[in-house]
């Protein structure tokens, strides 16, 4: 299921799931391979978002957070993520997680994993 | 109120500064702390920072999100005293510090093994470069402590841990990971029962024997061996474990020895804690506890409870504070929901596998397993009263234990305070 292909040099595309596997209030780790970081993808009463999967306070999984309206809430110690802007609304984590475009396709659901700048 | 003075400047006494400021209250807020480093996190102590992953400057609490707070900070010196009336709190150095608010924050301190030499009732400082006289003997609750083992692991073993609980058990785990040498002892027949329960604690005992680190229950330490430095240790049954390095990990003591005269002392032994209502308001007027030193009551289970979490001391300070502010002796919000602390829970890392566990057990709570196996070291635990759960335990099972977790949470926050 997972999988990468490189676009152009500074997006990295990974096929996240299909579409009904991914119902409202739920979440998907997608791991990105060698030298990306996972990524998590939420369905927020419809709307998908993606953001970087690994919490900025220690090394929790945020796609096994508490999704409620917008945020997530990290499932260890419990930082709330906004998922449209990638903040921390609260501690303890202090940095932000990077915020992913999401794509639908023929019901494959694609996250767009920016190079980090400085990557070529 | 104009003044607030916070004693104890660390997790529960930064969050409850915090809380002030976010609730609104713009007068004086004075942090007193003894130790003279700037707030930071002891979790990572026996985890990533032991191991040297972790830096200490990255332990800090602080952001620069704290610098509009304008707080006014004491570090380095121990609050002495409190006096009730005027709420005078002394200071070590010889000040004084008046205010119209005080939130008790001064958390606990580790428990030194007895007859080894430890101090035992002196506040954190007096302990803080270990039990005692015997070098090689240390405890772990500050960063130094940390340092100090630290150093001690760097020197190769063999470790003895005195004490099977989480703390003796993260420490195991870490030192298995620098390579050196370490058998854990455990006075219980089985460790953690305490907050466990025995089929629990059984599994999460398993760990160490996973690993090939030897795990010695229901035999007490009858003495540690050597001179000037530790050589070895003794159990009640003769046992004699050779030892370059032991960390006891036996339980922690709430420091409150400072409250005697404060009247707090009166009505309740302050050795469990500081009592509190369901929000953190104690017995005195104008003073709330939050975090290590504070037991809250838990209609619950009808009991007190220390609780000794991270999650708790840093969310507790936001319902005290609010109660605080209102008036501390104001039963008013008693019917309101969200007007107790949070629901307990707590996180532990141990041999590179996730525990948590939310809510309140009591002995003769069942627990029945719900999802995955503890053969594989991946499942979730609920515990029941009378058919309802009381609490729940995952280990590497986070997306389904936060499911439950806040399932308990819901419940928790019904309950009138
Ligand atoms: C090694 C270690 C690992 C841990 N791991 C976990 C974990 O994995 N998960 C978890 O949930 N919890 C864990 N904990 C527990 C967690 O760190 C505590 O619950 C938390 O630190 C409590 O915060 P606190 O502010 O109430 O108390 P403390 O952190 O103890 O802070 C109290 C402060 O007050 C100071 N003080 C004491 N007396 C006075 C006085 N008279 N005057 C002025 N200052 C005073 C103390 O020196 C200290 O700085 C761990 C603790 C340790 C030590
Ligand atoms: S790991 Fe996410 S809040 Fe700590």
């Amino acid at each position: 299921m997972e999988h990468s292909e490189t676009l152009t040099l500074e997006d990295t595309v990974l096929v996240a799931c299909r579409i009904e596997d991914l119902p409202p209030g739920e979440s998907v780790r997608v791991e990105a391979g060698e030298g990306t970081d996972a990524v998590a993808v939420f369905n927020a009463d419809g709307e998908l978002y993606a953001i970087d999967d690994t919490c900025t306070h220690q090394d929790a999984s945020l796609a096994d957070g508490w999704l409620e309206d917008c945020k997530v809430e990290c499932p260890l110690h419990a930082a709330c993520f906004d998922l449209r802007t990638g903040m921390p609304s609260g501690p303890p984590a202090k940095r932000p997680v990077r915020t992913h475009r999401v794509t639908v396709e023929d019901g494959v659901v694609r996250v767009h994993v920016a190079a980090p700048v400085g990557a070529y | 109120m104009r003044s607030v003075a916070v004693v104890g400047a660390s997790l529960a006494g930064l969050a409850a500064a915090r809380a002030l400021r976010a609730q609104g209250y713009d007068g004086r807020i004075t942090l007193i702390g003894d130790e003279p480093r700037a707030p930071y996190d002891r979790p990572p102590l026996s985890k990533d920072f032991l191991l040297g992953r972790t830096s200490a400057e990255e332990l800090a609490l602080g952001t620069e999100d704290d610098e509009p707070l304008d707080l006014d900070w004491r570090l380095g010196t121990a609050a002495t005293g409190l006096d009730p009336r005027g709420r005078r709190i002394t200071l070590a150095d010889g000040g004084e510090v008046r205010a119209d608010g005080v939130v008790l924050a001064t958390g606990a301190r580790a428990r030194p093994l007895p007859g080894a030499g430890g101090a035992g009732t002196g506040p954190a400082s007096d302990t803080a470069s270990g039990a005692g006289g015997t070098a090689g003997v240390h405890t772990l609750r500050t960063l130094d402590d940390a340092l100090a083992l630290r150093e001690a692991l760097g020197a190769g073993g063999p470790l003895v841990v005195v004490g099977a609980g989480f703390i003796g058990a993260e420490v195991a785990s870490t030192a298995l990971a620098c390579g050196v040498d370490v058998t854990v002892v455990e006075a219980l027949p089985v460790p953690l029962a305490g907050p466990l329960g025995p089929e629990m604690g059984a599994v999460c005992a398993g760990l160490h024997t996973d690993h090939g680190v030897p795990l010695l229950c229901g035999t007490p330490v009858r003495r540690l061996l050597g001179d000037a430095r530790v050589e070895g240790v003794e159990l009640a049954d003769g046992t004699v474990l050779p030892a370059a390095a032991v960390l006891v990990g036996i339980g922690s003591l709430p420091n409150t020895e400072w409250l005697a005269g404060s009247g707090l002392d009166a009505t309740a032994d302050l050795r469990g804690g500081v009592p509190t209502d369901g929000r953190g308001a104690t017995a005195l007027p104008g003073v709330v506890a939050v975090g290590d030193c504070a037991a809250a009551y838990q209609p619950d289970t009808g009991g007190h409870v220390r609780t000794e979490h991270w999650t708790d001391a840093l969310r507790q300070p936001e319902t005290a504070v609010r109660a605080l502010l209102a008036g501390a002796d104001a039963q008013d919000a008693q019917d309101a929901p969200g007007a107790r602390g949070p629901l307990p829970y707590f996180w532990s890392e141990q041999y590179g596998v996730r525990l948590q566990f939310a809510g309140t057990r009591r002995d003769g709570d069942t627990v029945r397993v719900e999802a995955g196996d503890p053969e594989d070291r991946s499942f979730l635990a609920v515990y029941e009263r009378d058919g309802s759960p009381t609490a729940v335990l995952g280990m590497d099972q986070p997306k389904q234990f936060t499911r439950w977790r806040r399932q308990l949470a819901a419940r928790w926050a019904a309950v009138a305070t």
